[in-house]
């Protein structure tokens, strides 16, 4: 006993401060692209004719790039010749609809609350039950690390719950195969109304490099009807942990700016 | 006896041309995987494709451990059947069960041919199957899943128990079949590498530098020293992460929470160095053929050299509250044991292989890319059991640990990506490595026209799933959770 009370005080508290202050993301992160299409010489279609998974549009109309799509894989950055995309520090990339998700780099509607009514019955205590269809275990491993004590989503009163019974919505990560069809719908039947779904990650929202394959129903929304999605191949778990908390209104922008790289 | 022509002798990741491959008739081939197996080598993939002029060729990939060196030969199948080898060798029994599955072939006496991925649709229902069934009126049957109570992937498992005790474990996969080997021959090969990356997720490294290291060996191209040494420390960084990861769930698992809090946190520690590197937690965009995405400039390995240090020391403080805490040894001796023939019998690979006494690690057997020149010294345990297992990880943390701080020390100068000259036509190249549930393989095929004509996959999992439903019988079915974590396998890695 003594043993763990010292390597306890050892190993230290660790929760972070998110959402009260900006979160610490490496240098490196991949984040919200900037797009500028100014510099696009005419006619350029290099971004668009890399990206694996046709997430990038460049037409007469401009850039436009859909985030369900984009793996953050910056095949697109290393193609433009003109340095037009870049990917940033902004971790704030879930939306309440799928068309949203589909930005020209300057704006992204970010996720609005719940209604009020909803958010007086899931504000203080949201139940998920996980959905893995499909998924190849990075989405559910950055679900999973939320119930961490780094990022301890219990303080929020969200919680995974191990029956869709005892749950008031499903988070869903995953293409949705074949295979997978009827287990998801049978658990979406089993939630109680009214109820909650959010789809994780590029496989969840559109396919992902799945998109088109025979053996998917290129994403959940072909089965239920979604009602946040949270872009990233895997989404880093503050993504996904800004996107529950912007749904139940929880989210103060204004403490977080300075969080935001100045690129 | 061998002789020389019986088997085209191959090293890991070079490549050969297809035509030196030897064919036998299907018998043929059979005789010289049992001998070769019965001399104590193993098979690392069989795997097959149809002829134009009709029947199939099956081609079995040995791996001899002790010898360094991968056996290649091809029996041809003329009709739509063969005589099935899992009786006299039963590791090669999922194995059959694919081909049977994916070619439509009937493996003649294989003594459990059922679907493997359910991913014939005319076929039977995902999840539907003969199960393998005991009689008896004290006897009853406990079905779980696919979608369990965790945040885990989905799979379906039926116990036969009699009271609390297992006696037997069926396990049924495919849920999560997304095609991934045909679309790495027939889809969109701007996709290749995140197939790669994706096809199990916690093991995008590993699968993504089996993927670079065949194209690779195809094109007859090496990556810089520097570009190898930046791979092999992202493979040790993923190793680091889900060994850690498991030690705490574990933990978790036998309700010891301090452990089962720290690890999570430190699980995570290890992944953000990896995104050190590269951004993402997974280390994607890190492997590319031909070198990697990412530097590791010299301030910032003398940064993540820091950082490696401190994650080790928390990791010591937290793993050493299991050995020395006689509650949580009580719940790992002894639970789940497998018997080092067993394992041998069954193929198994990785650490649930080490834990058993087998000698096996592709770093050191069949060494590639920076392992050619810094060795990491294999760790074995001879329990066989849970506590086998967990213990194997913490060694190979520690080595992984040492290996990372000391490579990050002497990053040589040199080029992160040299372009990949065109595929040689016509060849095959089999490509090993050891990611951190064990062997991965994958099998390519190039046409007359250097394309990619086959890719096979084998995720460890593969060979490793029987091996938790054997180390399960005679188990109370209470410790599933906690024989089933010490072998973490992946759903998606064997789904494809």
């Amino acid at each position: 006993m003594w043993k763990i009370l010292q390597a306890r005080v050892r190993q230290g508290n660790r929760t972070i401060a998110f959402p009260d202050a900006p979160p610490e993301l490496p240098d490196r992160f991949r984040g919200a692209p900037a797009l500028d299409a100014t510099r696009c010489p005419d006619g350029c279609r290099a971004c668009a004719d890399t990206c694996p998974t046709q997430a990038l549009a460049a037409d007469d109309s401009g850039l436009r790039i859909d985030l369900g799509r984009c793996l953050f894989c910056t095949e697109c950055v290393e193609a433009c010749p003109e340095g037009a995309i870049e990917f940033g520090s902004d971790w704030r990339l879930a939306t309440r609809r799928r068309e949203d998700l589909i930005t020209d780099g300057e704006t992204l509607r970010l996720a609005e609350a719940l209604d009020a009514r909803a958010r007086r019955l899931f504000g203080r205590s949201l139940k998920l039950r996980q959905v893995s269809a499909g998924g190849c275990n990075g989405c559910e491993s950055e679900v999973n690390v939320l119930g961490t004590v780094v990022f301890d989503l219990g303080r929020f009163g969200i919680q995974f719950v191990a029956s869709p019974r005892h749950a008031d919505g499903l988070l869903i990560t995953g293409a949705v195969s074949r295979n997978m069809r009827l287990a998801l719908e049978k658990t979406y039947a089993a939630v109680p109304d009214p109820k909650l779904v959010i789809a994780v990650g590029a496989c969840a929202i559109s396919g992902g490099p799945y998109a088109g394959h025979p053996e998917v129903h290129n994403g959940a929304e072909a089965v239920v009807p979604v009602d946040l999605y949270v872009p990233g191949c895997p989404p880093h778990p503050i993504t996904i942990l800004d996107g529950l908390l912007r749904l139940l209104g929880r989210i103060d922008d204004s403490r977080l700016r300075e969080g935001l790289r100045a690129d | 006896m061998t002789t020389a022509g019986d088997w085209l002798v191959l090293r890991n990741a070079a490549r050969a041309p297809l035509v030196q491959v030897p064919r036998h008739d299907f018998a043929g081939l059979s005789d010289r995987v049992l001998a070769a197996v019965a001399r104590g080598e193993r098979v690392c993939a069989l795997l097959g494709w149809t002829r134009p002029a009709g029947g199939a060729e099956i081609m079995a990939v040995l791996a001899a451990d002790q010898a360094g060196l991968l056996r290649v030969a091809i029996g041809v199948v003329p009709g739509r059947s063969f005589r099935s080898l899992s009786p006299e060798c039963p590791q090669v029994h999922l194995f059959e069960r694919e081909i049977a599955e994916t070619l439509d072939l009937e493996p003649v006496g294989h003594p459990w041919p059922k679907p493997v991925r359910f991913t014939n649709e005319l076929g039977p229902a995902i999840g539907v199957l003969d199960y393998y069934r005991v009689e008896g009126d004290e006897v009853h049957e406990v079905a779980v899943g696919p979608v369990h109570a965790g945040v885990i992937e989905p799979g379906h498992f039926r116990f036969q128990c009699h009271g609390e005790q297992v006696l037997h474990l069926e396990i049924s996969l495919g849920y999560q079949h997304r095609g991934v080997e045909r679309a790495l021959v027939e889809g969109d090969p701007r996709r290749r590498i995140h197939y790669a990356e994706t096809l199990a997720g916690d093991t995008s490294v590993g699968h993504a530098l089996a993927y670079a290291q065949a194209l690779e060996g195809l094109a007859g191209a090496a990556p810089s020293p520097r570009a190898e040494i930046i791979r092999g420390i992202a493979l040790e960084l993923e190793r680091l992460a889900n060994h850690t990861g498991d030690l705490g769930a574990l933990a978790g698992d036998v309700g010891f929470l301090p452990t089962a809090s720290f690890c999570g946190r430190l699980r995570g520690d290890w992944l953000n160095l990896s995104a050190a590197i590269c951004g993402s937690r997974f280390g994607r965009g890190l492997v590319r053929p031909g070198g990697v995405g990412f530097d590791i400039e010299e301030q910032r390995a003398a940064r993540m050299g820091e950082r490696v240090g401190t994650a080790l020391r928390d990791t010591a403080d937290a793993v050493d509250l299991l050995w020395t805490t006689p509650s949580v040894m009580s719940r790992l001796e002894e639970t789940g044991p497998l018997a080092r023939s067993d394992a041998e019998e069954l193929g198994l690979v990785g650490p649930v292989a080490r834990a058993c006494g087998l000698q096996r690690d592709v770093r050191s057997d069949f060494p590639s890319g920076i392992y050619r020149f810094a060795q990491i010294a294999r760790a074995h345990v001879d329990s066989g059991d849970v506590f086998g297992r967990a213990y194997l990880r913490w060694i190979e943390i520690q080595r992984s640990a040492a290996f990372v701080s000391e490579e990050l020390d002497k990053l040589p100068e040199g080029p992160l990506r040299r372009p990949l000259p065109s595929l040689a036509p016509g060849s095959v190249c089999i490509s090993l490595v050891e990611g951190w549930r064990g062997e991965i393989c994958h099998v390519v095929r190039t046409d007359e026209t250097g394309a990619i004509a086959g890719y096979k996959v084998v995720d460890p999992s593969f060979h490793n799933w029987m091996g938790l439903a054997v180390a399960l019988r005679g188990q109370a079915i209470s410790d599933f959770p906690l024989c089933n974590k010490s072998f973490n396998l992946s759903y998606c890695g064997f789904d494809l």
